[in-house]
């Protein structure tokens, strides 16, 4: 291994690098860049699933549930697709699967795993051979849950929720429950793995000089993020495998006529859920940060308060599950002080808008792409997090419960947090994983299509909502049908524009403006190296004054 | 890394195709699962062993091949960031398997409080006496353990083999006696919430038992190989700590399942 001569022309590649490779590779860089390839798949798969939910939800009535579609007719042969009765439910709960479990929280693993070694100066994971092991076990939970698509029955249509009794063997008699089941087993073990990678390597394996109160946001994010899996994510191994029991074994945990309980899976199940929420927007948090430092040209304001606040949302983000059931029924008692814990939530998180925008203040801003997306962030996520207050009060919550509005807040957390905080993640980082600038130009388009578009999608389901449209439904009252219009005509454009991402970045990897080491002008140590950076990173260990 | 001086102590290994051997038999075993629920059974049960035997050979290899960079180094003291990342690494897991088993007793606690009387009047419960000899006996595991450890620290190997070999072999006498247990109950997995919650625990832990007994079996294989120092035997230290965990745990399902409701 000539790590000398690697370093020295890191523009050229030793050698091409095949299957086997990739296969058996530890370097945390090449398994990032897995991670960010295979996020970027299922971001389509489950896009796709999203259209189909959209062009179903475009008017009143039936549009593809319960059609024959042909698709190509070529007079002796035609290829015809038909949607059952419950294709719809299939989409709206694997469109939440996948974006969850295969793209988010995959995408945000991805870039931590590339950039939190280099920011903190070490030479890789403190496990790397775990590091490959966390990502290899992705492809089999993804094979399970797009296989679940081909078993009689067909995939989950339950809800990404799965509540019993829906889930139980009465009503959900095929094999798609278990196989959702045995691919969250899969994509668990690979979270709390990884989890623990993290957690050593940001505990263990910082550079001399490079205490815990110097790292930049994101390690601090990732390091949150991962305690947050790591106490969170067995729970869900937990209520999955009592589910299975249940199911084929014929265990009565969540079976009343055997002494169990439903809302007992609710309850465990929102014990790993709602943190899972965290999981998918903490490190967006910590990518907004690292982009609004550089971009404003300024130290991250309060750098000590974000961390805290970040801490403060972990720990109360672990107590608040109930407020996702207040309508099943529970003491009023307890749903007070979930109501105030979520609410306390609003707090911390109060704080580090502020802190955004305080570092923004009087700062020479820079608007690249990434910065946009970062600025778009934080005021389409402020609506996010206002809709989960208003949620957050039980007399609003019985009305709104299951309609649009709740849709609508969590496509602005989600996607209006986790996608758009990706996406300034994957641009600020671009040219330090490539070495090559993607096109501004076309990134900027790109910014501002999925912006406009996303509101368009997103925000009629506020009024939808409100109006009182149930979510999961394939059909509807006219009165719905001119928001659901908007709102589906924004979907087809928001999916159509993000080609222009793939194409840009596939094209700029090869053909972009070669980058330099620190084309942004960052202060973190990732920008100290070259870019692509070297295969371990330093050629001497940094340290930190 | 030949030639290249470094500066740093952190351990970079090579590729490795152990990982995605053992991903390939986790995958092989989940879709043999899918097979013997809903399918064919002969095909997933042959998936089934296939998987495992995929995933356990993997595993074999991998550790071997921690096990072979332990010994390449030559038994000195490693440095210590990998000696601390190594005890980080094992704590965590242990927190995310404690995670686990809160699961399943926060399920206990709920289906506990919510039932009118429990345990249920129509289930013959089990008595008290074979749990408390297991307790006993995994409370007596957890002194000889502590005890060949001392005795490895002193440099007594052969005592520390000794009690080593007693740890083990109390673990396996706790899973016979389990299995006696499990097939003299009176009631079975799928007689109520009773029947589910207390296999679900109980079950689980046995497994853990059984994967510890297995980590005390290598770290006497090992004792016998003199692979351990005195101040170096991280893979002991982890297995103790794991057989802690799986002993605490078994504590509180014999107050909680055996002792409090009846």
């Amino acid at each position: 291994m000539s790590h000398t001569a690697v370093a020295n022309n890191a523009h050229t590649s030793p050698k091409k690098k095949g299957f086997l490779y990739y296969l058996t590779t530890v370097n945390h860089k090449d398994i990032g860049a897995m991670y960010l390839v295979t996020a970027l798949a299922f971001f389509f798969i489950g896009g796709l699933m999203a259209m189909f939910i959209r062009a179903e939800l475009m008017a009143e009535g039936y549009q593809l549930v319960g059609q024959t579609i042909t698709l190509m007719d070529l007079g002796f042969w035609q290829w015809k697709v038909s949607f059952g009765p419950d294709f719809f439910n299939q989409m709206t709960a694997m469109h939440a699967t996948f974006m969850i479990f295969f793209a988010i929280i995959p995408a945000l693993l991805g870039l931590g795993n590339y950039v939190v070694p280099i920011m903190i100066g070490s030479p890789d994971m403190a496990f790397p051979r775990l590091n490959n092991w966390s990502f290899w076990i992705l492809p089999f939970a993804g094979m399970l849950m797009l296989g679940s698509f081909l078993v009689p029955g067909g995939a989950n249509a339950a809800g990404w929720t799965v509540y019993p009794p829906l889930t139980n063997a009465q009503y959900s008699p095929g094999a798609g429950i278990d196989m959702w089941i045995l691919a969250v087993h899969l994509a668990g073990a690979s979270s709390i793995l990884g989890a623990i990678n993290f957690i050593v390597t940001i505990l263990n394996m910082r550079a001399p000089g490079m205490t815990l109160f110097k790292m930049p946001m994101f390690s601090w994010s990732m390091l949150i993020t991962a305690w947050l899996q790591l106490v969170a994510t067995p729970v869900l191994a937990g209520a999955v495998t009592m589910l299975l029991t249940d199911r084929n074994f014929g265990t009565s945990f969540f079976n009343m006529a055997g002494g169990g309980d439903p809302v007992l899976f609710q309850h465990i199940f929102w014990f790993y859920s709602h943190p899972a929420v965290y999981i998918m927007i903490l490190p967006a948090f910590g990518i907004i940060s690292q982009v609004i430092e550089t971009f404003s040209r300024k130290p991250l304001f309060g750098y000590a308060t974000m961390v805290w606040a970040m801490a403060g949302i972990a720990i109360l983000g672990c107590l608040v599950w109930a407020h996702h059931m207040f309508t099943v029924g529970m003491d009023p008692r307890a749903q007070i002080v979930f109501m105030f814990m979520t609410m306390f939530i609003a707090v911390p998180t109060g704080i580090k808008i502020f802190n955004w925008l305080a570092t923004m203040w009087q700062g020479t801003l820079d608007f690249t792409v990434p910065m946009k997306y970062a600025i778009a962030f934080v005021g389409m996520f402020t609506i996010g997090g206002l809709s989960g207050v208003m949620l957050a009060i039980p007399p609003i919550d019985y009305a709104m419960h299951d309609t649009y509005f709740v849709v609508a807040h969590i496509h602005y957390v989600l996607f209006a947090g986790s996608f758009l905080g990706i996406m300034a993640g994957i641009y600020y980082w671009f040219p330090k994983i490539t070495g090559r600038m993607y096109n501004e130009k076309w990134g900027n388009i790109h910014f501002w299509l999925t912006f406009i578009f996303s509101n368009l999608t997103f925000f009629p389901m506020h009024f939808l909502g409100l109006m009182g449209m149930p979510r999961r439904i394939p059909n509807y009252h006219p009165m719905y049908t001119d928001l659901n219009l908007i709102a589906s005509i924004g979907s087809f454009a928001l999916g159509a524009v993000q080609i222009i991402l793939v194409i840009n970045f596939f094209y700029s990897k090869k053909h972009g403006k070669p980058a330099g080491d620190n084309p942004w002008g960052a202060k973190t140590l990732e920008w100290s190296v070259s870019s692509p950076p070297p295969e371990h990173n330093f050629e001497k260990m940094p340290v930190v004054k | 890394m030949a030639g290249h001086k470094q500066d740093h102590d952190f351990y970079i290994p090579n590729s490795s195709i152990w990982p995605p051997v053992t991903c390939l038999g986790a995958g092989l075993f989940m879709f043999g699962m899918v097979s013997l629920l809903k399918f064919s059974s002969f095909a997933g049960k042959s998936l089934i062993v296939l998987g495992l035997l995929v995933l356990v050979f993997g595993m074999v290899q991998w550790f071997r091949v921690l096990i072979a960079e332990s010994r390449a180094r030559g038994f000195v003291n490693p440095p210590r960031v990998l000696d601390l990342a190594n005890r980080y690494g094992m704590v965590f897991f242990i927190v995310s398997e404690l995670m686990f088993f809160a699961g399943f007793f926060a399920a206990y606690f709920y289906i506990y409080g919510f039932n009118l009387e429990w345990p249920p009047s129509n289930i013959e419960t089990l008595a008290a006496h074979l749990p408390a000899i297991n307790t006993l006996i995994l409370l007596t595991s957890g002194v000889t353990i502590t005890w060949s450890h001392h005795a490895l620290i002193k440099g007594n190997r052969a005592e520390a083999r000794k009690f080593m070999f007693a740890t083990w072999l109390l673990g396996v006498v706790f899973l016979l006696f389990q299995a006696y247990e499990y097939a003299h109950a009176a009631f079975s997995i799928d007689s109520g919430a009773y029947g589910s919650t207390f296999y679900m625990l109980t079950g689980f832990h046995g497994f853990h038992v059984f994967v510890g007994t297995v980590m005390l079996m290598v770290a006497h294989a090992r004792l016998n190989r003199g692979d351990f120092t005195k101040e170096n035997h991280f893979y002991f230290e982890a297995a103790a700590w794991y057989w802690h965990f799986v002993d605490v745990v078994w504590v509180g399902l014999f107050l909680f399942v055996y002792i409090i409701p009846s």
